[in-house]
């Protein structure tokens, strides 16, 4: 019973965890169709980003205030993945719209060259990030039932930054010019939309939100040079499955992931669950190769 | 429309590489890795290694990809002991020129770049490698041309190339006396956690046969994909399974996650005892202190290690890369390796490679970690087994140790439980 309740939870973790990392490029592929295998490095930069704001609170602030370095440290890593994106999409990816596989390979190379640039400023090996005392310890639902307070406040954060999104792309003014340009450029060009702007935020914000993923990620695993590379393919799977285009889509593709993943590795071991996982989504992509939410789409040959 | 496309690519290409220059220079304390490939292509005379005043000797570690956070340090304490080296006058009276390769975390790269250094560059002996899987990849090279490697890692054993010089330990000196002392010291009921590859497979496969020779218990087996982050599950079998100990053999980064979540799930230290080879004084850097403390690791040796030629060896390392670096274990078997092979090479008066193969039997040298012994049988080292604790400063206290360097044994003939282990090979 007690093991149920904890691997409930694991999964809903796990889910947490899959989602926060797909959101971003939800938006940079799902939305505007960028094969972005830059994802993780962006993810990378987020959690240096917190590295450093640890630093400079343990520099400059009091030890009493050192706890609250976290909280600072979310937005700090979504503005500088933000402003990294921004370059990005101004120097490379805008040369590359409509030409998938070219921003596959641009992209990845732009992956080992961040990858690189972090070796070269951080050093090689893993660094360390102290999580703030308040996050220490956990829940205790029932004896030998602990849920971590970390876990939850990633749960907690995911939710939040799932709603902002939700609120800026189908409740605000430039969500909405966003989702008029992914959906047919030229129409809205037309009706006078500056689509290099909406192209340039979209990726930035798509970037902020793997800044924000790394933040988090700090608290659970380790903050070194190759970190993205363990998350990459993950992040894609979860938007393959949820269905290109549609940000609920990825919700459900994250939920799906991570709950079948641990239950698989409860009842079997790691390697073998990873493999079961792989084998249910390609069944379940030859069923259905749109994915679970399936973009409607007025466009005959998509 | 194209070439406006072409010619911003090349200029971010350019503006990039400046600043990964600039960078590179800013970091000047390695001034021989940064700028030695090139310095070694330039100077690549025609001829064998030792013509004229200078030996030039290989050192092929990954520079870049997953593998570069352990094995840089080990190559910077090469460099280093090449260093020290040539400042009291070199080998034979000739200086040591390293010439750096990089293995890329790539297998096939180490064997390629392992051919390149011997027929190419003509090098004396490489000194490299650190996954078993890159051993395994270049032992073939060295067989086939006849060059001479030194590897600085501990390692699964099952092993004797007549062709490597093994300075990290073998399962004897590692493994097998830390499950005595656990099953000695803190229980019977064992838990085996590791990365799906080839050390900890066999790793597990012989801590299996001690466990039913000495009376352990296996409360459970888990293996997980490298580079596995998320550990949850994992540890709630581990709770289920209840062990006194968890033994565990994850390599990477893979430690930093499952630390941080056990910790996270409420277990710590005093509620069960892990213990590790795979985490040494430099992977403390990067999964915190705090997380570690209490939990124990096998090594032969600890930045701690009270010996005169650590003390020397620590605070040279510190001044030469930086006051907040730390030495490990591999990063001391690097060191040792460069210096045993030059007292082999004075000991034969020649570098040709089987007269400093017979040089270097029973060849002793005081190594930071004690005084160790080339077996010349098997071309591993006699090294001390030490068992630490983790401090809160992330350095180790050592809670128990052999005291004398113990024989290497890589088939781990001295044991009756692992006959069936050496014979199924």
């Amino acid at each position: 019973m007690e093991v149920l309740f904890l691997q409930l939870f694991n999964g809903i973790s796990v889910s947490s965890i899959l989602l926060l990392i797909a959101l971003g490029l939800a938006i940079t592929f799902g939305l505007m169709n960028v094969i972005n295998m830059a994802h993780g490095e962006l993810i990378m930069i987020g959690a240096y980003s917190t590295y450093v704001t640890q630093n400079i609170f343990m520099d400059l602030f009091p030890e009493s205030m050192f706890g609250w370095y976290f909280v600072l440290a979310i937005p700090v890593s979504f503005l500088i993945a933000f402003v990294i994106g921004l370059i990005l999409e101004f120097t490379l990816i805008r040369f590359l719209y409509g030409r998938p596989l070219d921003s596959l390979l641009a992209t990845w190379g732009v992956a080992l060259v961040l990858q690189q640039l972090a070796r070269t400023i951080f050093g090689a090996p893993n660094v360390g990030v102290t999580s703030p005392s308040w996050l220490n310890g956990g829940l205790t639902v029932l004896d030998g039932v602990v849920f971590p307070y970390k876990r939850l406040f990633i749960i907690a954060l995911v939710a939040v930054t799932l709603f902002i999104m939700y609120l800026y792309i189908y409740r605000s003014n430039a969500g909405r010019r966003m989702r008029a340009v992914m959906q047919n450029r030229d129409m809205a060009a037309c009706l006078g939309v500056s689509t290099r702007r909406v192209d340039a935020l979209t990726f930035a914000i798509g970037s902020g939100i793997a800044g924000i993923a790394g933040c988090a990620l700090t608290l659970l695993g380790p903050i070194g040079p190759s970190l993205g590379t363990y998350y990459i393919v993950d992040a894609f799977m979860v938007v393959v499955l949820g269905g290109v285009g549609k940000l609920i889509g990825t919700v459900f593709g994250a939920l799906g992931i991570g709950v079948t993943s641990t239950v698989f590795e409860f009842w079997t071991t790691a390697s073998l669950g990873k493999v079961l996982v792989f084998v249910c989504i390609v069944a379940f992509l030859q069923w259905r190769p749109r994915g679970l939410v399936a973009m409607r789409t007025r466009q005959l040959d998509s | 429309m194209r070439k406006r496309v072409w010619s911003s690519v090349l200029l971010l290409v350019l503006s990039l590489s400046l600043i990964l220059a600039g960078c590179g220079s800013n970091n000047g304390g390695t001034a021989p890795a940064s700028s030695g490939a090139e310095t070694a292509s330039g100077t690549s005379s025609s001829g064998s290694s030792d013509n004229g005043s200078e030996i030039k000797v290989g050192i092929l570690h990954s520079l870049s990809g997953t593998m570069a956070i352990s094995e840089k340090s080990v190559h910077d304490a090469e460099l280093m002991a090449i260093e020290e080296i040539n400042a009291k006058g070199g080998v034979l009276g000739k200086k040591l020129v390293p010439v750096i390769e990089d293995g890329a975390s790539d297998w096939p790269t180490f064997a390629e770049k392992a051919r390149k250094l011997i027929s190419e560059d003509k090098v004396a002996t490489v000194f490299g490698g650190w996954t078993s899987a890159s051993r395994k990849a270049m032992l073939p090279v060295f067989e086939e041309m006849n060059g001479l490697l030194w590897y600085p890692v501990q390692y699964e054993g099952l092993e004797s190339s007549p062709n490597i010089f093994y300075t990290g330990a073998t399962t004897n000196q590692q493994i097998v006396p830390a499950v005595t002392w656990l099953l000695e010291n803190r229980g019977k009921k064992c838990y085996l956690l590791g990365s799906d590859y080839v050390f900890p497979r066999t790793a597990n496969k012989i801590i299996k046969e001690q466990l039913k020779a000495e009376g352990g218990e296996l409360a459970g087996e888990e293996y997980t994909p490298l580079g596995h982050t998320d550990y949850s599950t994992i540890i709630s079998k581990i709770q289920q399974a209840d062990p006194d100990v968890v033994f565990n053999t994850l390599n990477g980064d893979s430690n930093v996650a499952f630390f941080k979540q056990l910790r996270d799930a409420g277990i710590t230290a005093q509620d069960m005892t892990t213990l590790s080879v795979s985490v040494a004084e430099e992977e403390i850097r990067g999964i915190g202190a705090d997380v570690l403390e209490g939990h124990l690791a096998a090594w032969n040796y600890y930045q701690t290690t009270d010996t005169p030629e650590n003390k020397t060896f620590v605070e040279n390392y510190k001044a030469k890369y930086g006051a907040d670096r730390v030495t490990a274990d591999p990063i001391e078997a690097g060191y040792t390796a460069v210096y045993l092979w030059a007292a082999a090479v004075e000991k034969a008066g020649s570098t040709d490679i089987a007269a400093v193969k017979e040089a270097a039997k029973g060849l002793e040298w005081s190594a930071p970690e004690g005084k160790v012994t080339i077996d010349g049988e098997n071309q591993h080292i006699y090294k001390p087994v030490r068992i630490g604790e983790v401090q809160a400063d992330g350095q180790f206290k050592e809670l128990w140790s052999t005291g004398e360097a113990v024989k290497p044994d890589p088939y781990l003939k001295g044991y009756d439980w692992a006959a069936s282990l050496s014979s199924g090979r």
